[in-house]
């Protein structure tokens, strides 16, 4: 590898919401302030540029992660999901709407990374029991619900995705299950 | 932060190359805990080398029946791995107690091992740190230690290790492979990280040049009983006060193989293996854990707000021997 | 216009949607992301600023030198001490709203470093890394003098403040003799605990984006709890007028008291937009939202003795809090002890100890949090000495006045509070010997206590602008951290008017709407919300003559006080089914819009003659490792008495969420201070611990019904603040109940169990 290979710019090109996007940036641009300063997308939010609040959390290659612990630069070919393009789709339409209902926001600061990652959680689990959805989202603070209206959502979205998708919890596993 | 020059490493020879002779060059892969100092300025580098592409990103059996853990894989799909939960599950349940989905998404395998102390000090610039800059005296001796070092401190430095990992793999006597312009090498667990003594700068015994690329678990995995037992200040997420790794083969009621790690005591993983010998033959019974607990914490020594610790771990360990032998399956 | 509004002699009912628990209307944008908070206005040319924080405590700048940092590429200007422009002189130039008495801190006015991670330079550069940079190139050499923090080494140095503060009431006279009452009790408690530095730590950091517009006027987009404050304040430091700068602050990340006062980046930002004439943006780092503001360190003694029936006879709470050197902050910490409580022989007392630290700030329930804790601890101690049940004593010494003041209260239903708690958490069940419950390794342990907190109003204004189309404008310069109020402010407005809540729009956060204290006390609800109330009812007076001059309408000769606004129409009374659309009213009275402004004002007679304040009983579950001392709540229930709820959704979440922060109180918040270096520590999200979700259990929250015509014509009292005030107590008596072991110091780490625990082996 020769010198000429470090560069204080980077090109990077990259899929963010679905739509490509192709930018020279500073070596040490972080993802968050790439996608809040240059792409204008301020829904996910900085909270302690630590790597601890999780207000900051992202979907990055289909997995949740911290936009402030990561680099742009790092990101040639990546495909990154934020609540804009979340929301667009409609995939935590649901999440959404039953965080308004159950009142599991105040501040809505910390709101677009929690749904970022009860959507993650809801993935991998389809019947979280409220401790695992305590422990999955204790990585993302907030200060002012009291968390448990979050705890509410989830499990109610939770509930209806699984009668939807005509599957039944049985302990912490699902199967499926035919209509009839 | 202060600005430095990027480049991406397609192989491993090229990583080596970029590395190697520049001594303000860090490797970058996750940059969970990198890019955090960075940011605090307490780490300076002014080139990075980013080896998230490199092909070490697999876990593989090696011939000894055991599994090879590409540096690049990252905590989360270590921790969930099938084969690590099942022949590994102290190791998948320390990395599980660690930090958060998010973080453990980004770290990877290597990274974990590098992670720096989580020392007030050391974090802050406007206070002093030998860690941080040499000769500069520890604000934590006499200051605020309540999470510093009861074992293997220096007058140079209490600071602890932060992973939860690193506890499960001492425990586990793992093997660190790693790579440099003078070819491979392999490093036992235990001779990784290194005491302050009078160099607290220097974390580890991997040369500057030099890369991981893998850690190798050997076959006996104490899968039947063995545990990870961290205790901390929050219910979840926060690093620990003290953790222990425990680890127990038993037969007849009797310990014929012991392991035992701790996390938050000390500026690496504190395995003892003399307690460990001392378990052998023993019944596996509250008794005997007491001992070994005694025996690991026979020179252990407070610096005033941290002195509970040494309390503390000894019930941790009583604790987590006594679960590790009560357990069965993971 | 404004108009003093009329005072109804009676409560007003409820119309439509008060009350209702209504989804909060904000919600669609900030779950979306689309809620933009102070840091999120993007302009063209927008700069970025870092501040510089100082590396001493205490002493002077011997030297600043910038030279390397305005090297650095995209580095535009560095400001310090010794090239700032001018700003205002005198002290009162620079008191805001919430400002105590004393010398309010002024960012690089001097070379004085007063307390550690002080502001000393602001680097501003083209982004915000190359600033970041930037200010760890600043080079500050200092003479360092030799500083204290700790608040346990000026105890006795201590003095006693006078009113040095608005809301600020000091202790009344002392009772009776309550030292000798005391020596001559049969049972007593005289006891010591000691509360932390805590810091508010919202999840938005503070953050100024300052649009410097053509003209040169300044739209300010601040964190605050108050638009009109930041305007004032600065118009007032930099010798702006009025019309020259316009604060917006639409969303707030969070605050719970952070936000009352201007922060540092607000005037940074403002001062480099005008010196440089560019748009600028500054944000504090996480570290340095430590270096403004704190709930102050206390140490309390109180002391009780009681007949053995449970009859208080005396109470002596003393506390010793602090406050920086050039401001006495001071709270309400331990009067409430004896308006509690019926007591003949009491002595309350509050000192403050000046130390080397930025001044305290109010942080949720200020005071409250601090005194009411340690009353309800040493009221636990007594029941256990008294082997009397914890709620049983409490009721024994009931009171319906206030004996502070001698008045009665306005409204107080403390009593129903205990008892729909106690029966919602099972209280009956509760075996009074410690130690008596346990699972496995786990002690389980049940406490109680309650809280107070005062119902105050201030003086508000709101505009409502009602459209032929139906659809009502609310303004009013008020805030919305979080608590609800766009959402409490629509249903006030809608109920009102009788229209559906998606007609009504409120607006807040702009110093060019009508004038709003700053929000913080829980009287936000009470002030602006009293003025929606009145601005609406004279919008519905015009509706109703214009509908009574109406001729050959449905209401026939109706007068004003027969009609009713129901549903998007004017009906009778009498027979709603005669009604007429409310566009059709304002059509035949020729009119296209119907605007009116009305200011509130709280009823100070009425007020005068009585105590009001909001009460709750809390119970709390622990489980508590007995190995490893660990705590977990694993079960709240909080019964609050706050007058009439206007939405039972927004404040039960308000409620749950002072009830997160009382376990963070009980539990893991402090800042620690390292006091040889006199710098806090722990000044990162990392090791500040904060409840995380794995940390609670389930929390129940039950609005206890309460009448009070006193408090405003709505009969809310507000509840921002009560869900903290009784938990840290409640957990700590529970974890005594557990354990057998007292802990006086919060927050109750395991360190402090397990020591409980091997002195009671020991013993």
């Amino acid at each position: 590898m020769a010198e000429a290979e470090f560069s204080t710019l980077v090109e990077v090109s990259l899929r963010v919401n679905g739509e490509r996007v192709s930018r020279r940036v500073e070596a040490r641009r972080h993802l968050i302030d790439f996608l809040r300063l240059d792409l204008g997308l301020t829904g996910s939010h900085a909270g302690c540029e630590h790597g601890v609040c999780g207000a900051c959390t992202v979907r990055v290659d289909g997995e949740i992660v911290r936009g402030c612990l990561t680099l742009a630069a790092q990101l040639d070919g990546a495909d990154v999901w934020t609540i804009e393009g979340l929301s667009d789709t409609g995939e935590v339409r649901d999440l959404q709407q039953a965080f308004v209902a159950r009142n599991a926001l105040q501040c809505g600061y910390c709101t677009p990374g929690m749904l970022a990652t009860c959507a993650d959680l809801l993935e991998r689990s389809p019947a979280p029991s409220r401790a695992e959805i305590r422990e999955h989202i204790s990585g993302n603070y907030c200060r002012c619900t009291g968390y448990e209206a979050i705890i509410d959502a989830v499990e109610t979205v939770a509930a209806a995705r699984r009668a939807a998708t005509g599957q039944v919890a049985i302990g912490q596993a699902t199967i499926g299950e035919t209509a009839e | 932060m202060r600005a430095f020059s990027y480049s991406r490493a397609e192989s491993v020879a090229d990583a080596l190359k970029g590395v190697v002779g520049h001594g303000e060059t860090k490797v970058v892969a996750g940059g969970t805990n990198l890019l955090d100092l960075m940011k605090a300025d307490v780490m300076r580098p002014t080139r990075l080398v980013d080896i998230t592409r490199l092909p070490l990103n697999r876990i593989e059996e090696t011939a000894e029946g055991g599994l090879r853990l590409g540096a690049l894989v990252t905590n989360a799909d270590t921790a969930h791995d099938e084969r690590v939960r099942s022949r590994y599950p102290m190791l998948s349940r320390a990395i599980l107690a660690g930090a958060s989905a998010q973080l453990r998404n980004m770290a990877t395998n290597g990274g974990n091992l590098l992670q720096r102390t989580r020392c007030y000090y050391f974090y802050d610039t406007g206070t002093p740190c030998n860690k941080r800059e040499p000769g500069s005296g520890c604000g934590a001796i006499g200051g605020v230690n309540r999470i510093h070092a009861i074992l293997g401190a220096s007058e140079h430095c209490i600071a602890t290790h932060p992973s939860d990992m690193c506890v499960a793999l001492a425990a586990l006597a793992a093997e660190i492979r790693v790579t440099g312009p003078r070819g491979e090498r392999t490093i036992p667990f235990e001779a990784f990280h290194r005491l302050p003594g009078d160099a607290p700068q220097i974390d580890t015994n991997l040369a500057p040049d030099e890369i991981v690329t893998a850690i190798d678990l050997p076959a006996r995995g104490f899968a039947a009983h063995s545990t990870y037992l961290k205790v901390r200040d929050r219910q979840s997420y926060a690093f620990a006060l003290v953790s222990v790794a425990a680890a127990l083969e038993i037969e007849d009621g009797k310990v014929t193989a012991a392991r035992l790690a701790l996390g938050g005591v000390a500026h690496k993983p504190w395995r003892d293996q003399a307690a460990e010998e001392a378990l052998v033959g023993r019944p596996a019974d509250a008794g005997s854990f007491a001992v070994a607990a005694e025996a690991v914490l026979r020179d252990a020594r407070g610096f005033g707000h941290n002195d509970f610790k040494i309390d503390l771990a000894r019930r941790a360990i009583l604790r987590a021997l006594q679960d590790a032998a009560a357990s069965e399956t993971p | 216009m404004i108009a003093k509004p009329a005072i109804p002699d009676v409560l007003r009912e409820p119309g439509p949607g008060i009350g209702k628990p209504l989804s909060r209307v904000d919600g669609p944008l900030k779950v979306t992301g689309q809620a933009r908070y102070a840091a999120e206005f993007n302009v063209p040319g927008l700069v970025h600023g870092y501040i510089v924080s100082s590396t001493i405590t205490k002493g002077r700048i011997t030297r600043i030198d910038t030279a390397a940092a305005l090297r650095r590429p995209g580095v535009l200007h560095v400001f310090t001490h010794e090239n700032r422009p001018h700003v205002a002189w005198f002290d009162r130039k620079w008191k805001d709203e919430d400002a105590p008495s004393g010398s309010p801190f002024r960012p690089l006015y001097d070379d004085r470093i007063v307390h550690a991670m002080q502001p000393v330079a602001l680097v501003v550069a083209e982004t915000f890394e190359a600033a970041r940079e930037g200010a760890r190139l600043v080079q500050v050499e200092y003479e360092a003098e030799p500083h204290e923090t700790d608040l346990a080494a000026r105890r006795h140095e201590a003095f006693t403040p006078g009113k040095e503060k608005g809301g600020f009431e000091p202790p009344p006279k002392p009772r009776g003799d309550p030292d000798r009452a005391l020596a001559e009790a049969a049972v007593k408690v005289d006891v010591e605990y000691v509360q932390p530095t805590e810091h508010h730590n919202p999840m938005e950091m503070h953050g100024s984006t300052v649009v410097y517009n053509d003209d040169g006027t300044l739209t300010v987009h601040d964190k605050t709890q108050g638009a009109p404050n930041s305007h004032s304040w600065v118009c007032s430091v930099f010798g702006l007028s009025k019309s020259a700068v316009r604060v917006i602050s639409p969303f707030v990340g969070g605050a719970f008291g952070s936000g009352l006062r201007p922060q540092h980046q607000l005037f940074m930002a403002v001062m480099a937009a005008l010196q440089l004439k560019r748009s600028v943006r500054v944000e504090l780092s996480r570290p340095q939202m430590f270096t403004f503001g704190h709930r102050p360190p206390t140490i309390q003694r109180v002391a009780l003795g009681a007949a053995p029936d449970g009859t208080l006879q005396a109470m002596i709470h003393e506390a010793v809090q602090e406050s920086s050197q050039f401001e006495n902050y001071v709270e309400i910490v331990v009067n409430w002890s004896g308006q509690q409580y019926r007591c003949d022989n009491v002595r309350l007392d509050y000192k403050l100890a000046r130390l080397d630290v930025f001044t305290p700030l109010d942080m949720r329930a200020p005071g409250a949090a601090t005194g009411v804790p340690a009353i309800e601890m040493a009221m636990d101690e007594l029941a256990h000495a008294l082997r009397m049940d914890p709620v049983e004593l409490r009721l024994r010494n009931y009171t319906d006045r206030d004996p502070n003041q001698d008045k009665p209260f306005s409204s107080k239903e403390l009593r129903a509070c205990f008892a729909q708690g106690a029966e919602r958490f099972g209280w009956s069940r509760r075996n009074p010997q410690p130690r008596s419950m346990r699972e496995g390794r786990q002690l389980i342990g049940w406490g109680v206590a309650s809280g107070v907190w005062d119902a105050m109003q201030g003086q508000a204004d709101a505009r409502a602008t009602l459209g032929i189309d139906g659809h009502l404008v609310v303004a009013s310069a008020t805030a919305d951290i979080g608590t609800g109020t766009y959402t409490v402010m629509s249903q006030i407005a809608a109920g009102t008017l009788g229209l559906p809540i998606g007609n009504v729009t409120f607006k807040l956060g702009d110093s060019a709407l009508p004038m709003a204290p700053i929000e913080g006390g829980s009287w936000t609800v009470s002030s602006v919300g009293s003025a929606v109330l009145a601005a609406c009812e004279r919008v519905r007076g015009r509706l109703y003559k214009l509908a009574a001059k109406m001729e050959g309408a449905p209401l026939g000769k109706a007068k004003p006080a027969d009609m009713v606004l129901t549903d998007g129409h004017v009906a009778l009374a009498a027979d709603p089914a005669r009604r007429v659309p409310i566009a059709e009213v304002m059509r035949s009275g020729g009119v296209l819009a119907i605007e009116e402004e009305a200011r509130s004002v709280p009823y100070y007679v009425k007020r005068a003659q009585h105590t009001l304040a909001t009460h709750s009983a809390v119970f709390a579950e622990v489980r508590v490792d007995e190995d490893l001392g660990t705590v977990q709540v694993s079960r709240i229930v909080s019964a609050v008495a706050a007058g009439r709820i206007i939405n039972p959704k927004t404040a039960g979440s308000q409620v749950m969420g002072g009830v997160v922060m009382g376990i963070g109180m009980a539990l893991e918040e402090e800042t620690f201070m390292d006091h040889g270096l006199g710098r806090y520590m722990n000044h990162d999200l990392a090791e500040y611990h904060v409840p995380v979700n794995a940390d609670i259990g389930s929390i129940d929250v039950i609005f206890v019904d309460e009448h009070d015509e006193v408090v405003n014509p709505l009969g809310a009292k507000g509840v921002g603040e009560i869900g903290i005030v009784g938990v840290p107590a409640a957990i700590a008596n529970a974890v005594f109940h557990a354990t057998g072991v007292r802990v006086r110091e919060l927050p109750i780490t395991l360190d402090k169990v397990l020591a409980g625990l091997s002195r009671r082996s020991a013993a």
